[in-house]
């Protein structure tokens, strides 16, 4: 008998918005000049967030950050496509994500001060508390998936990791269950060249990162991640293949990781200015300004205004962050069950 | 008019706790290998999936971490799963997810969410079984703030234990032991009653002697005790600890057997010496014994009964501690 082929697969990247501002109208999605001039708005917000977390940091008033400088559309971009009821589950890396959730930006400085009461996500909001150890949250967000199935609800579950979270076990296993049970979930990696010091090609011999779907029974797709409205896009497409009972989808966002990987990182020990400076011309904020500006919808004074108003934000967050009275010691004790153990009834009285 | 309590052993127990709880709360589901069309390589889940379907008992691929982390994800959510890992020494694949995620949900949100959920796993040595189905690893997960531990002995016990650990609200990782599966009988009655957790049971008073142990250790320990005014408690939850009714035996009695099946160091015995040693160490009159698996990994079935605790070395203890 001949050898025959018994299954290929085509791997897609889709790419709307190029370098210069321009863009593929047949791809381009639905999206009126309010939305655009919104996305763009929190494309600031983010960065101007980003950038006080480092100055608070660099303070003492922040602690340990992993900045996102480099990944604002691949966050925004997804995020603006979510619906507040969907349930996103974060890793550490995902401060556009929250901001464009409408999460109190207040919060996330209390976070990353080291307050977890910054991690109460509001009643009207489903996310999860930020997963520091990589891709362990995968198979959290297909379980929440099959549980919305199981009752019915119409939402999606979708989880947020890196490039190097495409190397732990845990992914595997929480595509598996999703593809198996045909979870409505949505898998978006950043794929930001960098996990610390290792580079992409030291996380896995595939061509990209994408194909890794098909192996599980579901579709993988590569999008240009510095593109919002590629990334908007594909959410937009895989959450309403989601929620119409097709089944999990995977969207590698292909982006660069601009800055160290955390305030504590150096990645001056590990990488090139040049490579670095290559992804400069590719900047996600710069891409949309240039698109809008065509359009009409950006000039200088539209610029000023929203990058005053993200100030004023950010500033009042900064402040409100700052008024928070500190915790409880006893908290510590408090929330590790529903009630306290008889020992941690005599341990608390220690505050 | 409830049904008459019928003798069963702890397979059908545990299998008419999983029952009720699923008839009582559409929450409750079942996920893990094996455990829809086969029923569970024990049973334990057998003829649920015919009842409830295979949405609610899922087979899943063979995943323990992928099992527990999907598993929690659900909790999280909403809904009530039991999960089963096949054996306990497949859980540790599983840890990460059980230390790293169920047990600190609650404490990351500060309560903004909590992880309802119940990881049945059978463990102990004694039914000839090949490597990494004999484990005894309850004190790992007693080491986890967050994860409650939860390890019956008779029929009753893990009926009522198991409906508690479903409706809890926190994380709880079940025992069951294998040898005990079949073992013994009890009358179950066939309705709707719980066994709380965090609470030990005196199955047997006495004056001279504190015998403490727990899961298939326990049937051991009852039988050396015989001809001995022993008081034998049987903890049933590890964590948190009934330190409650350990201290008010010592103080009657002055004398503690600890019994357990994990290997000696580090074991949970260590924490109830401790505890005892901190709290009640002015009542003691002797002290306090440890007969327990040895520092080795547990056996392949050739040597599986020099492992395990005998009768005769529980004796020695109780003997040693009377005599001193």
């Amino acid at each position: 008998m001949p050898e025959s082929i018994i299954e290929s697969i085509n791997v897609k990247r889709l790419e709307i918005l190029d370098v210069n501002g321009d863009v593929d109208s047949s791809l381009m999605p639905a999206l009126s000049d309010n939305e655009i001039k919104r996305m763009y708005e929190l494309l600031v917000l983010a960065r101007t967030f980003d950038e006080r977390a480092l100055h608070l940091q660099r303070e003492g008033r922040l602690g340990t950050y992993a900045p996102i400088l480099g990944q604002e559309a691949s966050q925004i971009g997804s995020a603006f496509a979510l619906e507040k009821t969907d349930w996103v589950f974060p890793s550490f890396r995902e401060m556009g994500v929250y901001i464009a959730m409408g999460y109190p930006i207040h919060m996330l400085f209390q976070y990353w001060g080291g307050d977890e009461r910054g991690l109460i996500t509001p009643s009207d909001l489903n996310i999860f508390p930020i997963c520091i150890p990589v891709g362990t949250h995968i198979p959290h967000a297909a379980g929440a998936a099959i549980a919305a199935k199981h009752k019915g609800d119409k939402v999606a579950a979708v989880a947020y990791f890196g490039d190097g979270g495409t190397s732990k076990g845990d992914f595997h296993e929480g595509f598996n269950m999703a593809g198996v049970f045909k979870a409505p979930a949505v898998f978006i990696c950043q794929n930001n060249q960098w996990a610390i010091s290792v580079p992409r090609q030291r996380q896995s011999a595939s061509k990209t990162l994408a194909q890794k779907a098909f192996s599980y029974g579901f579709e993988g797709i590569q999008v240009d991640g510095n593109d919002i409205f590629a990334v908007y896009k594909a959410t937009k497409d895989a959450l309403k293949k989601a929620k119409s009972g097709n089944g999990p989808t995977f969207i590698e966002c292909f982006t660069y990781r601009m800055t160290h990987h955390t305030t504590a990182d150096d990645a001056t020990r590990y990488r090139k200015d040049d490579e670095v400076a290559s992804w400069k011309p590719r900047d996600p904020v710069l891409r949309l300004k240039l698109f809008m500006a065509k359009k009409g919808l950006w000039t200088e004074q539209y610029q000023k205004e929203t990058e005053d108003k993200a100030k004023v934000i950010i500033d009042k967050a900064v402040s409100e962050e700052e008024s928070i009275k500190p915790p409880f010691p006893g908290d510590m004790i408090s929330y590790t069950y529903e009630k306290l153990t008889p020992r941690q009834a005599k341990q608390i009285k220690d505050f | 008019m409830p049904e008459e309590p019928k003798r069963i052993n702890m397979v059908q127990a545990i299998n008419l706790a999983l029952r009720e709880e699923m008839q009582r709360d559409g929450n409750v589901i079942i996920l893990g290998e094996d455990v829809g069309t086969d029923g569970g390589v024990f049973r334990v889940t057998d003829g649920l999936m015919k009842e409830f379907g295979p949405e609610r008992v899922m087979d899943t691929p063979l995943s323990e971490s992928g099992i527990v982390g999907t598993a929690i994800g659900m909790a999280v959510y909403g809904l009530r799963p039991v999960a089963e890992i096949q054996f306990m020494g497949f859980i540790y694949a599983a840890l990460d997810q059980i230390y790293a995620h169920a047990a600190r949900i609650r404490s990351r949100s500060r309560g903004r969410y909590s992880c309802p959920l119940v990881v049945r796993t059978p463990y102990g040595a004694g039914i000839k079984p090949p490597e990494l189905h004999s484990e005894s690893a309850e004190a790992f997960f007693c080491h986890m703030p967050g994860v409650k531990v939860v390890v019956p002995s008779t029929p009753y016990n893990a009926k009522g234990l198991l409906k508690s650990s479903i409706r809890d609200p926190d994380p709880v990782i079940f025992l069951e032991s294998t040898r005990l599966y079949r073992l013994i009988k009890e009358e179950v009655p066939a309705d709707d009653y719980t066994v709380p957790l965090g609470k030990a049971r005196i199955v047997r008073e006495g004056r001279d002697v504190t015998v403490i142990s727990w899961g298939s250790m326990l049937h051991r320990s009852l039988q050396a005790v015989e001809g001995i005014d022993a008081e034998v408690l049987d903890l049933m939850t590890l964590n948190p600890l009934d330190e409650e009714t350990i201290f008010k035996s010592v103080r009657k009695t002055g004398r503690v057997v600890i019994v357990h099946e994990a290997p000696k160091t580090c074991g949970f015995g260590a924490e109830i010496s401790a505890a005892i040693a901190e709290d009640a160490m002015l009542y003691l009159k002797a002290p306090i014994m440890r007969v327990t698996g040895y520092d080795a990994v547990i056996p392949l079935p050739r040597l599986e009964d020099y492992y395990m605790p005998t009768i005769s070395r529980v004796r020695k203890a109780l003997e040693e501690v009377i005599k001193y």
